[in-house]
């Protein structure tokens, strides 16, 4: 339990460093380190399929990508631009509304029961069964929905050109 | 029990650690002597019969080496850069079956660190992590060549992670585990080794190997020609040793992670056959392993020696247009090759 | 246009057919190459240890040579000096004083004989100038140095040792 807590601790603290670091690297690097906590978490709940694929995934792919763009971009500290009140003011209350609607949401749903450390369901083995059983429709729609994003982002990345062609 | 578990594991991973290191200091000079050779040239033979205290002299001149911090770098990521490079690539090797089980007094000790079920993913997991030390060092260098560098490294090594990836689902469809030391003991003597399998699947996976370790062909992160020494342009003394000596500790754990998932790992030919006690079998099937993992390197340094860099799109053309069509080609035949297998036989 | 030495040859590009696309024969072939200069006999000569052979009439560091009483040859004619393409040979002259007989065979010697190393080409003008046979370049390499003044040779350098000939004869 205490592993959970410091952990938890953890990734809270990390989660806080993002948001308020101003060097966009340091904010991405301080995610990739909350995506680790995430990893030991998922450990923790002996889920060792989805800790190894956060990892890989969210860790090892996405975030590296993030770097990838803001170095490419080069955003620093000088060259951001300041924001005027306005929009600060419309920051405040989107976030306002984002709080309202989490409370509304867990004070619906009530508590769900806790998951057992020692189920052995996030096992590769059980966790495909489950996917390609259970679980197969939904796991195809999203898989379709990813080919639908990917598409789209070639067909986004190939626009221009065509347009020149014709 | 549980305390001589972690000492048997603690000598275990102190062990493996050590001969990492001594295999990737005298892979520097093996490099050096294997360029050498394939240039009609002796190689460096000065230090020591045939230059075999020439990784000492190497290791002792970047520790005396002026240590320099560029002004306009990110200091704390600058020094994190190579401590990552090298901490991703000692740790894989945790999952890496070195050999079978040693009986000493009644005991049967594994010679695998941690043999977790999801052992491949582990390796994928940490190789991808790897990445890191190259882009946080190339970007906290603040020259333009360094971020030129790490930004190739960051999109090549995603590029080839997905080849790599899929060319394994491949291998796993057919050894139905992702559990190193149960794909190496699957493997059991000559015929039933993964090569003669998956022979496109270890053309793929060698190939993102190379990439994914840097290595010649695909060394565009540190091509000289272009941009000076890429992402560790900046980098000086044992630091520069670092990224140096994580390339060659990649390439060692690569090589012995296609050993043992193609090349049947510590199994040899007959080893059953030839009436020997379970200790003769694992010792010299720890040799085998570590022959087989060298002839590796070998091939790694000979195609390094050989073949000219590619351009980058040319790089980036065979990794998507190429490497996964073919991996996801590989896939498709594997399942159509187990569906009549399962059916038929 | 026509070809005047019937020499043209007319290089087709052709595109690259199945076996040049995948480019696997191709990394065969140059692994092969490689492989086959791996086993060679190296070409290598291990320098400090093993010197390759010189010349019969390599052009070295000039000595100044005495004849066979051990007396210096040179008599300060300054053809060599003359003759110097490079002007590198300069030299002050003076005459042999009673008692100095076993020191210099002429009457006239030099006082100071001076090769500017830098300035030498080695074209051996000056030896074939000599009418005493007094210099040849007949040494070594001349050797790197840290400083330009380092590189004039004087007497001291260039003269060639003392030696008895009747021993020489005898060993």
């Amino acid at each position: 339990m205490t592993v959970f807590y410091l952990v938890a601790f953890l990734s809270i603290f990390f989660a806080l460093m993002t948001i308020f670091t101003k060097n966009p690297v340091h904010s991405v690097l301080y995610l990739v380190v909350t995506f680790f906590t995430f990893t030991i978490h998922y450990v923790l709940l002996n889920a060792q399929f989805l800790a190894v694929v956060n990892f890989i995934v969210y860790m090892g792919a996405i975030m590296v990508l993030f770097l990838f763009v803001l170095m490419l971009l080069n955003l620093n500290k000088d060259t951001e631009p300041t924001k005027s009140a306005l929009v600060k003011i419309m920051g405040v209350v989107a976030g306002m509304c984002l709080i309202v609607t989490f409370v509304g949401v867990f004070k619906s749903m009530g508590t769900a029961d806790t998951v057992e450390g020692t189920q052995d369901i996030g096992l590769v083995s059980n966790l495909g069964k489950v996917l390609f059983d259970e679980f197969l429709l939904p796991f195809e729609l999203s898989s379709v929905l990813l080919l639908v994003a990917m598409v789209g982002a070639v067909l986004l990345a190939k626009k221009d050109k065509e347009i020149s062609k014709v | 029990m549980e305390t001589a578990f972690i000492l048997e594991k603690l000598i275990l991973v102190v062990i493996i650690f050590t001969i990492t290191l001594v295999i990737a200091m005298y892979s520097t000079l093996a490099e050096r002597k294997i360029a050498g050779f394939m240039q009609d040239r002796p190689g460096p033979n000065r230090a020591g019969p045939f230059g075999i205290l020439q990784p000492l002299c190497d290791g002792g001149k970047f520790f005396f080496k002026e240590e320099i911090i560029p002004a306009g770098s990110h200091k704390a990521l600058f020094i994190l850069g190579p401590i990552l490079a090298i901490v991703t690539a000692c740790i894989t090797s945790a999952v890496i079956p070195w050999g079978q089980t040693l009986e000493i007094g009644g005991k049967s000790i594994s010679l695998q660190v941690a043999d977790i079920n999801i052992g491949v993913l582990y390796i994928f997991g940490v190789i991808a992590l790897g990445v890191y030390g190259v882009m946080l060092g190339g970007w906290a260098s603040n020259n333009k060549y360094s971020l030129m560098g790490a930004v190739r490294a960051a999109s090549q090594s995603i590029s080839y992670e997905i080849g790599m990836g899929l060319s394994l689902i491949a291998l796993l469809m057919i050894t139905g585990t992702l559990s190193v030391g149960e794909i190496v003991a699957q493997q059991e003597g000559f015929l039933n080794w993964n090569i003669f399998a998956q022979p496109l699947g270890f053309l793929i996976f060698i190939t993102c190997a190379f990439a994914e370790c840097n290595r010649v062909p695909f060394d565009l992160p540190e091509c000289e020609t272009e941009l000076v020494a890429g992402y560790h342009t900046e980098y000086s003394s044992m630091k520069l040793g670092l990224f140096m000596f994580s390339e060659y500790i990649n390439m060692f754990v690569s090589s012995a992670l296609m050993a043992s998932l193609y090349f049947g790992g510590y199994n040899f030919p007959f080893m059953y056959d030839l009436g020997l006690s379970q200790n003769w079998i694992t010792i010299i099937g720890v040799l085998v392993f570590f022959a087989k993992i060298f002839g590796f390197i070998f091939f790694f340094m000979w195609v390094r020696w050989t073949l000219p860099r590619f351009r980058y799109d040319q790089l980036m053309r065979m990794g998507w247009k190429m490497l996964i069509p073919l991996a996801i080609a590989n896939i498709v035949l594997t399942g159509v090759f187990t569906l009549i297998k399962d059916t038929y036989f | 246009m026509q070809s005047l030495s019937n020499r043209k040859k007319v290089i087709e590009q052709k595109p690259m057919n199945f076996w040049e696309r995948i480019y696997l024969p191709a990394i065969a072939k140059g692994l092969s190459i490689t492989l086959k200069h791996f086993f060679k006999k190296k070409s290598t000569v291990q320098y400090p240890e093993q010197e390759r052979p010189y010349s019969k009439n390599f052009r070295g560091q000039h000595s100044l040579k005495r004849d066979e009483l051990g007396r210096e040859r040179c008599t300060a004619c300054g053809l060599c000096a003359l003759s110097c393409p490079a002007e590198a040979i300069t030299m002050i002259a003076e005459e042999r004083k009673k008692g100095e007989e076993h020191l210099y065979r002429e009457e006239k010697y030099a006082a100071v004989y001076e090769i500017n190393m830098l300035r030498c080409i080695f074209c051996g003008l000056c030896e074939e100038a000599c009418p005493k046979e007094a210099i040849y370049l007949d040494g070594p390499h001349v050797t790197a140095e840290y400083l330009r003044k380092d590189f004039i040779y004087g007497k001291d350098k260039l003269l060639e040792p003392k030696f008895d000939i009747t021993k020489l004869n005898q060993d």
